[in-house]
């Protein structure tokens, strides 16, 4: 499939500090080492399930730069590994939901990579394909009602998320109350087995905006710097009462769908070794080189800070204990849960 | 069993294994039968059920449909109406609330509400059930919010030969039908299954196990469970009666009132939670049915009232019960 | 649009002949008075219910000229009488309907309006918006598969059920299987109370089916010659393997919704005559006068008929029974059933 004509722009920082720079990099390698680690995990038997998110760290480290931490909301799916660490959670919190373990922000109760922190403003997801959509239209509209500009809601979702009806119902809301928020859609092409000619009619997801009113971007999703200006444009609109936005950010999905999953039953190893040359993260690395703004040892250095990082994150979650049985009953109602009364 | 066509010949199948070939006959033998749902086609379903089908079937009969599932059913129902005989995927039954008002609003009453015209021969298949680490969202059981609803028919194998005979009656059946496929029992639940077509009656229950002491209504995974937790209690010298009820709705009154009657003592075992579930419903018929021929409080051994089994281990453990824990809520019964 | 003198203009007929012309004026003209006899059989205190679709006649009447009976399939929704009648129901099934007597078609158990037959190419929906869309597409996929060229559906739905997700979802279905359905949305401004402008974030739906990769046209739906046009051009297309079509009929729903709704609690009276200049019935009754299709003669003795059959039909109706008690119990599976066997 076609990756070549993306808008991608000339190398600009986009306003971006040599440190901002360098803290998307951060963020994208944490992301396909993290990433890395789960699917090991399970290989190991340590942990049931991982899914899986390389190929997006362009896309999520970008959209994260332009999320404006303690002001704005996060209403991620569960392939946002990199958005949730780029907004703000530590590679010990993801170990913890890999390992399902009663520290964990949902005390084990989650899925792997199904984050929620009122800390990070990232809200609580299932794993139901665009039921975050409606929520994040309402966090918007309380946003605007209680009169708090300054602050917009990210939400993000997969191609395949578009065909949900809960998509429309919801883009359809936020345009007619012209809602602070931004709906970004991380196209990498696949549904799990199925690709974008079956989920739509033709293949722009940002050619939908049109008919809800709304404005939208297409963007190279593999290039951080071009995401981060689109999503950074889009939530400075929703900020400040210009409503919202439908940004598409063009990427793709190179490993299986999930630790359950084996994509060489419907797709050719030849299409993602094409991909392969957009992968954003060395792209990355080899840009911030070029531009001297990250010398080749400084890059192994961050690396290796990273991988020892992580280790010791692995241990130290693993190390701890599950959650108890008798946690299955709390928080079930604000009070006791025993249905007859 | 009640087979209706017995043949000689039989073959040792899993639940999966039974799943598919049943489905492969349908989709050979009759040509207005189509699959749809997500990644039944090029992935084969997610658990490979319907592997290689698109190839054999083509994409036009297998199809791959956009993740909405609403539009699945409502689509099957559209094909049912105009003569195709879909069989509609909803790839974990977790996914299946978009679809509610299509199964429960539409499937449920287009015979109805076009007092016959129009009908809708239509089943939706999907896996249910816990036990295999799928947390909030890939384990639930979704019988009980159905099984209130006159129109469907809801069925709930647990062994691949019933697997074949009910889904067969199913796709036969000219009234849409929920076939539910505990996701467990998909590889572990293994026994033979008769070669060649045949159907097992919709709304009859199977008497496992003989026994005296008590009698033991199940369906699903936890059929397995108690046929297991029994087997003990007679080592015990306690005999146990199991019946698996296959179908939920319609439900086999005689088969459960009959050997109430004889044991006098009746043991509900379910995964879904007790409030309002299929239990509840058995237990208002026994009693309205049988109560003087009892001589114990009806029991029933289900999850616990919470929304589903979290991730951890611990936290799924504590919500599914065991072959143990069935003992000994057999136990106890039998002691009453 | 023209309001009065339509003559010395040549008329634009899209190929229908006189005797079509009239069918259609007599149509509208049955639409009309059963939609008048509806509310009045309901402040007589002799049905509990009855529907406007007063606004809908040219759009309704022009549509069914473009249905092949025998051949195409209609899944309307409940404001389509016009629809009905054109593709051949009878007054007095309209008014079994109504009285909900045993001879209707759905034994007297669906709400009016809601009309179902298998003879006339009519499928059974529900009032729940957007339901039948999904059933529109799976009977345009069966017509698909079978290889029935020549055959297509045609599905109708008001302006406020292009907010379902539903409606989302089968579009998007349709468009990627380039499925014969026509998608015809009969926008009269009001979803019950409740104005376009809050219904969706721009006014045009006929522009989202840009963002499906289907063609999108708008018409004016009180013209029944343009829309015969821009319907019957759609459903060719269908008919023909040419995919999926959106169109946008503009019409107005001059009546409340129905016999339980006040309207001037949430619109003005003044809004209405504004409409009301704009009326589909007189001003195709004009058009007809002014370039000789009919004589005035032609239109009082029409009108008298029209008049005569609907009170034929209500007294035969009228007098029809109800169904039994008995007949509750019937149909819900096929053959006998009780929940515990």
């Amino acid at each position: 499939m076609a990756t070549t004509n993306r808008t991608s722009p000339p190398f600009e920082r986009a306003g971006l500090s040599d440190e901002q720079l360098v803290g998307m990099l951060r963020t994208m390698l944490l992301q396909r080492m993290l990433e890395n680690r789960g699917f090991q995990l399970n290989r190991q038997g340590k942990i049931p399930f991982a899914s899986a998110s390389e190929g997006h760290e362009g896309v999520q480290a970008g959209a994260a730069m332009a999320f404006a931490r303690g002001r704005d909301l996060l209403f991620p799916y569960y392939r946002d590994l990199g958005l949730a660490l780029g907004v703000g959670l530590t590679p010990y919190e993801v170990l913890l939901s890999l390992f399902a373990r009663a520290e964990d922000l949902s005390g084990g109760r989650q899925f792997p990579h199904h984050y929620a922190s009122r800390r990070l403003g990232i809200a609580t997801i299932s794993s139901i394909i665009a039921a975050q959509l409606s929520h994040a239209v309402g966090a918007a509209y309380a946003l605007r009602v209680r009169g708090e500009n300054g602050r917009a809601v990210l939400t993000t979702f997969g191609d395949g998320a578009t065909s949900e009806g809960e998509w429309h119902e919801s883009v359809n809301f936020a345009a007619v109350h012209k809602l602070p928020i931004v709906l970004l859609c991380e196209n990498n092409e696949w549904a799990i087995s199925t690709p974008l000619a079956k989920q739509m009619g033709q293949p722009d997801i940002w050619r939908r905006a049109a008919g809800y009113g709304l404005p939208s971007t297409c963007v190279d999703g593999m290039d951080p710097v071009a995401c981060y200006l689109a999503v950074s444009d889009a939530l400075d609109r929703a900020r400040t009462g210009g409503g919202p936005t439908l940004v598409e950010a063009k990427c793709y999905r190179f490993l299986a769908h999930t630790t359950d999953d084996d994509d060489r039953t419907y797709r050719s190893r030849e299409e993602v070794e094409a991909h392969r040359r957009d992968d954003p993260v060395p792209n990355f690395e080899r840009r911030l080189v070029e531009a001297g703004i990250l010398s080749p040892e400084g890059l192994e250095c961050l690396k290796a800070e990273l991988l020892a990082e992580i280790n010791e994150a692995t241990d130290r979650a693993e190390a701890m204990p599950y959650p108890g049985g008798e946690e299955l009953y709390r928080n079930v109602y604000a009070d006791s849960t025993d249905p007859w009364r | 069993m009640a087979v209706s066509s017995p043949t000689q010949t039989t073959q040792i199948m899993n639940n999966v294994d039974a799943v598919r070939a049943t489905l492969y006959d349908a989709m050979k033998n009759d040509p207005r039968t189509v699959i749809l749902g997500e990644d039944v086609g090029a992935r084969g379903n997610v658990f490979l059920i319907t592997k290689d089908f698109a190839k054999e079937f083509g994409p036009q009969r297998v199809i791959d449909t956009p993740i909405a599932e609403a539009s699945i059913v409502g689509i099957a129902i559209g094909m049912a109406m105009e003569g195709l005989r879909p069989i509609a995927e909803i790839q974990f039954a977790d996914f299946i609330y978009p679809a509610f008002n299509q199964i429960v609003g539409e499937a449920a009453k287009t015979r109805y509400r076009s007092n016959g015209e129009y009908t809708c021969p239509l089943v939706i298949r999907t896996p249910y059930g816990g036990g295999v680490r799928g947390a909030l969202s890939h384990s639930v059981s979704i019988e009980a919010l159905f099984y209130h609803v006159p129109g469907l028919k809801i069925l709930a194998p647990a062994f691949p030969a019933d697997v074949k005979g009910l889904l067969n009656a199913a796709i036969d059946d000219p009234d849409p039908v929920l076939f539910l496929e505990h996701k467990k029992t998909y590889r572990l639940i293994k026994g033979e299954v008769p070669d060649g077509h045949y159907t097992i009656p919709i709304g009859k229950a199977n008497v496992l196990k003989e026994g005296t002491a008590l009698t033991v209504v199940s369906y699903g995974l936890y059929v397995h469970w108690a046929l297991e937790a029994a087997q003990q209690l007679a080592e015990e010298g306690i005999s146990i009666e199991v019946i698996d009820l296959r179908s939920i709705r319609p439900m086999d009154k005689t088969t459960i009132l009959q050997s109430v009657e004889k044991t006098r003592k009746l043991l509900i075992v379910h995964e879904d939670n007790k409030f309002g579930g299929i239990g509840a419903e058995i237990s208002a018929m026994v009693a309205e049915e049988a109560l003087f021929s009892l001589d114990a409080p009806i029991r029933r051994h289900c999850a616990p009232d919470v929304p589903a089994m979290g991730y951890a281990e611990p936290l799924e453990h504590e919500y599914m019960s065991s072959p143990a824990k069935i003992a000994d809520a057999m136990r106890e019964l039998a002691r009453f | 649009m023209a309001k009065t003198d339509t003559k010395g203009k040549k008329l634009e007929r899209n190929g229908l002949s006189d005797d079509q012309l009239r069918t259609i004026f007599r149509n509208m003209l049955l639409q009309r008075q059963l939609d008048n006899r509806g509310f009045q059989l309901n402040r007589q205190g002799k049905v509990p219910f009855a529907l406007g679709s007063e606004g809908h006649e040219a759009l309704q009447a022009g549509a069914a000229m473009a249905f092949h009976r025998g051949k195409d399939l209609l899944a309307p929704y409940y404001r389509d009488l016009g629809l009905a009648l054109g593709i051949g129901l009878t007054p007095y099934e309209i008014l079994l309907s109504l009285f909900a007597r045993a001879a209707d078609h759905n034994g007297g158990r669906q709400f009016p309006n809601h009309y179902s037959s298998k003879a006339a190419g009519l499928m059974s929906f529900s009032s729940i918006l957007a339901a039948h869309i999904p059933h529109a597409v799976g009977a345009a996929y069966a017509m698909k598969y079978r290889g029935e060229r020549g055959r297509a559906v045609l599905v109708t739905c008001g302006d406020g059920t292009t907010s379902e997700g539903e409606w989302h979802e089968s579009v998007n279905f349709a468009s990627i299987h380039k499925l014969p359905v026509v998608f015809l949305v009969e926008n009269n401004l009001w979803a019950i109370s409740t104005p376009i402008e809050h219904q969706m974030g721009q006014p045009e739906i006929w522009k989202r089916a840009a963002g499906y990769g289907i063609p999108g046209h708008r018409f004016n739906g009180f013209d029944p010659i343009e829309t015969y046009g821009n319907v019957n051009e759609a459903l060719d297309r269908a008919r023909n393997g040419g995919g999926p079509t959106l169109l946008e009929g503009m019409c107005y729903r001059f009546l409340a919704h129905s016999t339980d709704d006040n309207d001037m609690t949430y619109r003005t009276k003044e809004e209405v005559a504004e409409h009301r200049k704009d009326d589909p019935v007189p001003l195709f009754e004009r058009v007809l006068l002014d370039h000789d299709v009919m004589s005035a003669a032609d239109v009082e003795q029409l009108k008298r008929d029209v008049l005569r059959e609907t009170n034929e039909a209500t007294d035969r109706a009228e007098a029809m029974p109800y169904p039994t008690a008995a007949d509750l119990y019937t149909h819900l599976y096929e053959g006998a059933w009780q929940p515990w066997q």
